[in-house]
This record gives structure tokens, sequence and C-alpha cells, in this order.
């Protein structure tokens, strides 16, 4: 079985996040960069499920600027054994990148994409979706554990009302969610081998996919600093509070 | 001159930056406080090829430069200075046996030495001869296919915890022509243990003296020829200059960090400590100072990588300014921090008490000063 694995260059999760000065977006200048933490999380699995036997091949995928490259290496030097680097600067939002993927997916033929349920920059959480639809295959979403059976998989859900286990048939798409595993670190001896592994670069025009954002941000700001809160001297006053000030009661 | 770090070293810093936070910092007051030696979490860090950094991969090693080790040595002791130095000191030892051994004593101990599986020790010091190594007097007297060892190291770091010694005896006239480097492996006969120290900091690594009483080691544990033991001590040491240098950058660039948000959040006289203009200068020349440090020891790292001539020199002057900034640096944070810095609520004092044997070990830093002098009255 041969895995697909998208993965997107993202802020890194520890940077304190700003907004540009003219409020067109956030601050990725001099900003450290790394893979989307859901997207570790599914090479990971992917991984597992090679080392297990139950895949040949595993495929890392990115579509962005040629700076997603070094993200594609983060995968390599995980395990994973070549990428595919679609290359474009402009903002492509989940609608386009699901069109890019189809494409791939029909060339690269695996039987299973393996996707991080939402990307920590936009958290859209939509591509995995779009790319079942399109491509007409099934999809569990949100996975918490994967079990692979005979032409099918087990994917256990984390749904609102706790976990909910479906079983889906393959070729499929499968979201991956906090929880599916702790990913591994890349070595210093691998990610010196991962320099060896091929990336296929390619342009996203190429794919003749409307790349045009369907979207206009508007504008982006800070969140409102907290504001101090206020010491009240008895429920009766607590009450009165929530209802006349507030509004909340 | 490009002076930002390739993408390569950007990854190998990464790695080390989320393995010190995620399994070195968590546990190092616990280790600190009860003197714990953290054998799986040295074992887990070789599994990321920690455990012979600059150790060529043919027998496990990852292969890379001093300037690589420099980055992620400075990376791990912001978790753990005192288990980074640990890790800093066998890959010393595993370099002087992969540069210098031949292809069978290669493949005896360096694999086991880049897993950690074994541990290795650095024996020169003696308890009479410290800053004037070349006096050392342990003896190997060579009876047949072995030597006989009598005498006694003194401050080895994973003593009794260690299972490769690498120990620089006395194999032929006084002085430094007269020492060889020897392999002795644990659990041979004659081989004991002093009682362990009771130092100030580097508590999570055992530390204790190394005896040797009629020892018998093969002459196959011979490292090089004899004679040559002194020249590949001071080889070994140059990088181990550079690693401990590093290893005093990561616990300063961390007290760093840590005093910036310290003086965002203390306020005094209503208002952060952060907007007293002194304090702000305190900061600006502790954030110079570690700079200009780095980039003293990278240039070094690049030298002895590339075997200038000058490289001895620069290693020695590198070691001698980044311990020395790397504990002032430090002692600033723990004055930032007022009286909690002094807490162990804080880690700010385990890293000043970590930090203050650099300035002492892999030659004192007046040693750092010989060298230099003497490279620069060379001529």
């Amino acid at each position: 079985m041969k895995i697909l694995v998208p993965v997107k260059r993202v802020i890194d999760f520890n940077v304190k996040v700003r907004v540009k000065s003219d409020g067109s977006g956030v601050e990725l200048a001099n900003v450290k960069m790394s893979m989307n933490p859901f997207d570790e999380i599914s090479i990971e699995e992917a991984i597992r499920l090679k080392e297990s036997g139950k895949a040949t091949e595993i495929v890392v995928v990115s579509i962005g600027p040629q700076q997603a490259q070094e993200t594609l290496r983060t995968g390599l030097a995980m395990g994973a054994d070549r990428g595919i680097l679609i290359k474009t600067d402009q903002t492509i939002e989940p609608l386009a990148v699901a069109k890019i993927l189809k494409a791939v997916v029909e060339e690269e033929k695996p039987e299973l994409v393996i996707l991080g349920k939402q990307a920590i920059d936009d958290d859209c959480n939509q591509t995995g979706q779009m790319l079942s639809a399109m491509l007409g295959w099934s999809q569990g979403t949100f996975a918490s554990n994967i079990d692979v059976g005979e032409g099918t998989l087990d994917v256990t859900r984390e749904v609102d009302g706790g976990l909910e286990t479906v079983q889906i048939k393959l070729p499929a798409i499968v979201t991956t969610d906090l929880r599916l595993n702790e990913p591994r670190y890349a070595s210093l001896p691998n990610i010196m081998k991962a320099k060896r592994k091929p990336i296929d670069v390619k342009l996203a025009e190429d794919f003749g996919v409307d790349l045009t954002p369907r979207l206009t941000v508007l504008g982006t700001v800070e969140p409102p600093v907290r504001k101090a809160g206020v010491i009240v001297n008895s429920v009766k006053e607590l009450v009165s509070k929530l209802r006349d000030e507030a509004g909340v009661l | 001159m490009d002076f930002s770090l390739s993408e390569d070293q950007r990854a190998f810093q990464d790695l080390a930056a989320d393995f010190a936070s995620n399994a070195m910092e968590p546990h190092a007051r616990d280790w600190d406080e009860n003197s714990i030696f953290p054998v799986e979490t040295l074992r887990e860090a070789a599994s990321l090829g920690f455990g012979g950094i600059y150790v060529s991969d043919e027998f496990g090693g990852s292969g890379l430069s001093r300037l690589d080790a420099a980055i992620i040595f400075e990376e791990l002791a912001k978790g753990c200075t005192s288990t980074a130095a640990y890790i800093s000191i066998h890959n010393m030892a595993a370099w002087m046996i992969d540069h210098f051994g031949n292809s069978d004593q290669r493949s005896r101990w360096l694999p086991d030495l880049c897993s950690m599986q074994k541990f290795a020790c650095y024996c020169l010091t003696e308890p009479g001869s410290g800053s004037d190594a070349a006096a050392l007097a342990t003896q190997a007297a060579k009876n047949g296919d072995h030597y006989v060892l009598n005498g006694t190291k003194a401050f080895i770091s994973g003593a009794e915890k260690g299972d490769v010694y690498v120990v620089m005896v006395r194999t032929g006239e006084q002085g430094a022509k007269g020492i060889s480097c020897i392999v002795v492996e644990k659990d041979t006969p004659g081989l004991s243990f002093g009682a362990q120290e009771h130092k100030m900091g580097w508590k999570s690594q055992p530390t204790a003296q190394v005896i040797f009483d009629d020892c018998k080691v093969p002459v196959a544990n011979l490292i090089g020829n004899e004679g040559q033991g002194f020249a590949i001590a001071m080889s070994g040491i140059d990088g181990g200059r550079l690693n401990i240098g590093a290893c005093s950058l990561g616990a300063a660039q961390t007290c760093l960090d840590r005093s910036i948000s310290y003086m965002k959040d203390r306020k005094q006289f209503g208002k952060p400590i952060a907007a007293f203009q002194a304090l702000q200068f305190r900061i600006a020349d502790m954030a110079t100072d570690l700079e200009a440090a780095r980039l003293l020891l990278h240039q070094a790292a690049q030298m002895v990588t590339d075997k200038l001539p000058g490289a001895t020199k620069h290693a020695a002057m590198a070691k001698r300014y980044a311990t020395d900034v790397g504990f002032s640096v430090v002692n600033d944070a723990l004055q930032l921090h007022g009286g909690y810095g002094y807490l162990r609520d804080y880690p700010i004092e385990r890293f000043l008490r970590d930090v203050r044997v650099h300035q002492i070990l892999e030659g004192t830093n007046e040693i750092m000063r010989v060298i230099i002098a003497r490279e620069i009255f060379k001529d």
C-alpha cells in the first residue's frame, strides 16, 4: 500500500504571532516556520504502517513556496521515502489545495491519503473532506486510531460525544487528530540521509487549477487585551452585575 | 562571509532544542537534587545521534562537524547543562578512539559508544597533576602482550558508571613524549574507583577517582603509538573545549531569555522592572557579550574542523571567553531575578552552579591564557 501524506509549512507553534502593522495578515518575516503538527502525526502514522509491513511507500507532498522543501526534508528525515514540492508563492485556499492534491493522487495512485485534520495557521479543517468528495473516496476524519483490515480501515474518530469507530473501504482519506500518536524525532543521521532522498519539483500553475482565492481578508487584528477583573462583595452584587452590566442573565 | 546557519544546522538545532525541552529540562532539577545519572535519557539522546556527533558514520557516528556539535551542545545545555556536558565528554572520548584508533579498536568500541550502550570517560587529570598534565605519574609497564597500570586519575566524569576509560599513562620518559593513550574496560581486574565527589554542580554526572592497582590491559588497547598519548589527549581536548564553551553559551542563553520574561512580569515601584533603563542596559550587555562569545566559538569550531594552524589557539580563546561570559551572564541573570534567583524554585542557581566549573575544567581559564600567549609569542 502506497501512502500519500500532504504537509504544510506553517508558523511554528511556539512563536508568538504578531499582526502586521498594516493589518493585512500576520508577520512571517524572520519568523520560525515548521511542519504543521497534525501533519507530523500523519507522517508518523504512515511510518508506523510501513514499519508494520502494511505500507510499502510513503510520499510526502507540499504546496507552497520554495522553503516548503525544508518541510518536506523534515518528513523525509522522519522516514518518508520521497517528496513532491508543488511551488507557488500565492496564498492558496483549501479548495485549490484539494484540487491539486486530486491531480497528485491520480498520478501517484496511493491507496491511502493521510492528512492533518487542520493546519494550525488558518485552522480551516476542509482539505481532507474536499479531497474525499472530489475523488469519491471514503473518509475517516479526526482519527485517534487506525486499524488496517482486508481492503478496509477501522478508524476511531474523535467526535463531540466521545469516540466513534467507522469502517471505511480503501482507497480512503484519513485526517489525523492529536491523540493518534506521538511523532518521533528525526535523528541526526536520518537528517543527513534525507538529503539524498529525491524531491520532485513542480509548479502549481501546471496543474490547470484556478488558484485565485475565493475569500478576501478584510483585516487582521490582535485578540483584545484581557481587562482587569473586579472583586464583588456579595452574591447579590454579582447577580446584578451579570444581569445589568454583562447582560448574560 | 555568511554567518547564518545552514538548513541542516537549523534542523540539528531544532532537534536538539526539542529534545532538551521535552526530555531533559523537565527532569533537570530532580537529576541535580538527587545526583541522578540519567542513563535512559542519555541512550534516548544517543538514538538521535548525539552519542557520536562528530564520530564518522562508519561505526555508528553522525559524521557532523565541530560547528554542528557546538550548535547542538548549546541547545542541549539549555535543558540540563550538567548532562549536556557529560554527553560532550563522552563525544570527545569516542572521537579520540575514532580518530586515532585502528579499525579493530573502532569496530570494537564505537558502535556501543555511539548508541551509549556503553559510556566513555576521559582520564587525564591526577591528584598531583592538573594544569601540569604532562607531569602525570600513572605508570604503564609493558609485560609481554599486556601493560600493567598503576596510579590514580582524579576528577573523572562518569567514573564507575562508565564502561570505556580512555586513559593517559606514562610508558616512557618524563614529560609529554613519554605518555601513551590506552583504553581500559570496566571490570578489568585491578580497576577500582574512589568515593563519589561532593560537588557544587554537575550533579547529574558521577565524578570520582579512577584507581589502577596492577591493572593488566592488553597491548591491543593502546590507541595510536607509544608516546603519542599526550598529543591525542590535547587533540581531543581542543574539541572538548569547544563543547564545554558551547554548554556555557546554552546555559547563559536560557538564563538571559528567562530574565527577559521575568523582567516583563515582575513589577516594582508600580511598573515592570523591564521598564528600568539600568536593567535594560544590563540585558543589552549580556546579549552583546553572549553574541560575541558565540561568534568566537563558532569560528574556532570551524577552524578545528578545517584543521587550520591557529585552531588550538582559537579553541583556547573561545573556551576562555565563552565560559567566562557564560558564568557572568548567568550570574547577572541571578541578580536580575533577585531573591527568587537564589531559590531552587527557579533554575538559575542550578545553571550557575553547573557553569562555574566550565572555567576550571578542560584546562583552566588560566591555562587557556598560557596556550594563547604561547602561540602568540611562538615566533
